[in-house]
């Protein structure tokens, strides 16, 4: 019998491209499916949220300002990097959300190709969702989709890795940049994804992933006047509308949660693509 | 140090001054800066942090001290200070050029707000006595209501204190009744005991307020700087009885920082001190963040940049 002793894993929060602790010092224990002690995950407080927020909103103006080519490129590496992982993440998987270790296996796979999926959007956004627009005039008029800015989002709560790269690929895709709080009861694989995007080529502050309690920290997201756009996903039912009327009084784009979580497993559509652009419509006057 | 008449002693001639600023005793930097490190950790909370920070926002000289400054900036930058928000009173002062002064002058028409302007060859302050005279009376004439000089840090680290002094008091008299503050730009006089030299020497030379840096050097203002510069008027009053004022100035960004400051203000100089007449920051980006952590504090929830003017 060997006499090490195994070094066991501090969970924190991924802050700005680095690995902080709460602020407020907090954690609280993760369990697997049958209840049995998992780990003890930071528990991020509102100061974190703030942080992250400051965070996200510094991070903005490189990833957005980054070539859609880039971004595809960055992106991709992620989902390179991801497939190295990938026991890793299913062992989390299989213990968080009580499946078999294939179905597990499974599911990190279509997380993957889910990552590329969204990879391969960044340059066909433009010309998807943009427009050269027939107008009565001498004027060349053109619409471009331009990223919303900072997108708070409330990842699944029971899909804890192909749910949330299925809400959080598509933020990155398009240039923007988001604060995540991740499943509360499954955070386990929102942390060792976190690590894999401090190791990509992701920008520090382009992704921040707080765990912690849903409910404490939503409302804080979702009246924040420095977020844009809000992914009301994995919202507790009963807060769902004060979120909206929050969220609403910034003025901010709502991704609605849906009455149940979907099944990720389905191919996605370009909803969410769509849902966090704006649309910049420019009047180029032409030679009279 | 035993009383006015002391002092009147010890500007008498450069040796006697020499004599009373290598007597100040020396400055324990390990000390100074473990209790400002330990001043800014307390914590201001709820309503103490409204008070703070509507006190900051009204000691706040609004700066602009660029090359591209334009008539329209200085404006807009007018406009600002008069009114920083919804139900917020002005700033104190409006800080710029001298040759803005004027426009600085009829933008801030009747609102009470001072107009700061930095004279005497701003920032490296490398000039003739002349030439600083001139541009000092500029200011002045063009409507300034307070003027903010560079001392010659070249003379006062090549130890000709009777230079800088007399540079001082000169400009001083130029002033008259206008306000002067006298720029020690801490960042270049390289240690602690420099700094309580010239915030001595400033204050005996007659200036009203010692300020900390021009902006263009870094290290600007620190919060172990700023201490003790206010043990110093702390000290001056205990001897002449008279308040003087401080100024920190450049690098303070944040309602954090601002907060910090004042708790040293409190902590080293006393309650008197926390007032625009005895205390002011110099800043441009740090009223945005006040006014920011302001609205946080009265709406619940946090703000953004989105919603206050870009300057």
């Amino acid at each position: 019998m060997s006499d090490r002793v195994t070094v066991s894993k501090t969970y924190k929060l991924y802050l700005g491209g680095a690995f902080p602790r709460s602020e407020s010092g907090r954690t609280y224990p993760v369990a697997d499916s049958k209840g049995r002690f998992l780990a003890n995950a930071a528990q991020a407080s509102r100061k974190d949220l703030r942080e992250a927020v400051v965070a996200a909103r510094g991070a903005f103006g490189k990833w957005s300002g980054a070539t859609a080519y880039n971004r595809g490129q960055v992106l991709y590496r992620v989902a390179e990097l991801l497939e190295g992982r990938r026991e890793q993440f299913a062992e989390e998987v299989a213990a968080g959300e009580g499946v078999p270790a294939r179905r597990a296996q499974a599911l990190v796979d279509a997380a993957v190709d889910r990552w590329v999926w969204y990879a391969g959007w960044t340059d066909k956004i433009a010309t998807v969702l943009g427009a050269a627009n027939p107008v009565a005039g001498p004027y060349f008029s053109f619409s471009v989709p331009e990223p919303t800015g900072v997108v708070g989002v409330l990842a699944p709560q029971r899909s804890s890795l192909l749910g949330l790269v299925s809400v959080l690929a598509p933020v990155l895709a398009v240039g923007a940049t988001a604060v995540v709080v991740s499943s509360q009861d499954r955070p386990l694989p929102a942390i060792t994804l976190s690590e894999v995007l401090a190791t990509s080529d992701v920008p520090g502050g382009v992704v921040n992933l707080l765990t912690g309690h849903t409910a404490e920290l939503a409302p804080w997201l979702a009246a924040h006047a420095d977020v844009n756009a809000l992914d009301l996903t994995g919202a507790p039912g009963e807060l769902r509308t004060d979120l909206e009327k929050a969220a609403a009084g910034t003025v901010k784009r709502v991704l609605r949660a849906p009455s149940a979580e979907p099944d990720w497993t389905e191919r996605p559509d370009i909803k969410r693509l769509r849902a966090l652009v704006e649309t910049k419509t420019v009047w180029h006057p032409t030679g009279v | 140090m035993g009383g006015t008449t002391e002092l009147t002693d010890v500007t008498r001639d450069e040796a006697s001054l020499r004599r009373f600023l290598h007597g100040l005793p020396g400055v324990d930097a390990v000390g100074l800066e473990q209790r400002s490190a330990g001043l800014a950790t307390r914590s201001i909370k709820k309503a103490s942090k409204l008070w703070a920070i509507d006190t900051a926002i009204s000691m706040v000289d609004l700066t602009t001290l660029e090359g591209a400054d334009t008539p329209g900036k200085v404006r807009s930058l007018c406009a600002k200070a008069r009114r920083p928000d919804d139900d917020v009173p002005p700033v104190a002062a409006v800080c710029v050029y001298p040759d803005l002064v004027a426009t600085a002058k009829e933008a801030l028409a009747g609102s009470g707000v001072n107009i700061a302007s930095v004279a005497t060859a701003f920032p490296s302050g490398r000039s003739t006595l002349k030439v600083k005279l001139t541009d000092t009376e500029f200011a002045i004439e063009s409507g300034a209501t307070e003027v903010d000089m560079v001392i010659d840090r070249g003379a006062f680290l090549s130890g000709r204190y009777g230079q800088v002094f007399d540079e001082i008091r000169t400009i001083k008299a130029a002033c008259g009744d206008t306000h002067l503050k006298v720029i020690l730009e801490t960042g270049e006089l390289a240690t602690y005991d420099n700094v309580r030299r010239a915030s001595w020497l400033a204050l005996l030379a007659g200036g009203d307020f010692i300020k900390t840096s021009t902006g263009k050097v870094s290290p600007a203002a620190t919060l172990p700087v700023t201490n003790l510069m206010l043990q110093a008027v702390r000290d001056w009053h205990g001897v002449t009885g008279q308040h003087r004022g401080v100024k920190p100035a450049g690098g303070i960004r944040t309602t954090k920082d601002a907060i910090r400051h004042l708790v040293a203000v409190h902590e080293v100089a006393g309650a008197a001190w926390l007032t625009p007449h005895l205390f002011r920051f110099g800043a441009s980006s740090l009223l945005n963040d006040l006014l920011m952590q302001r609205r946080t504090q009265l709406d619940g929830h946090y703000s953004g940049p989105d919603y206050f003017s870009v300057d």
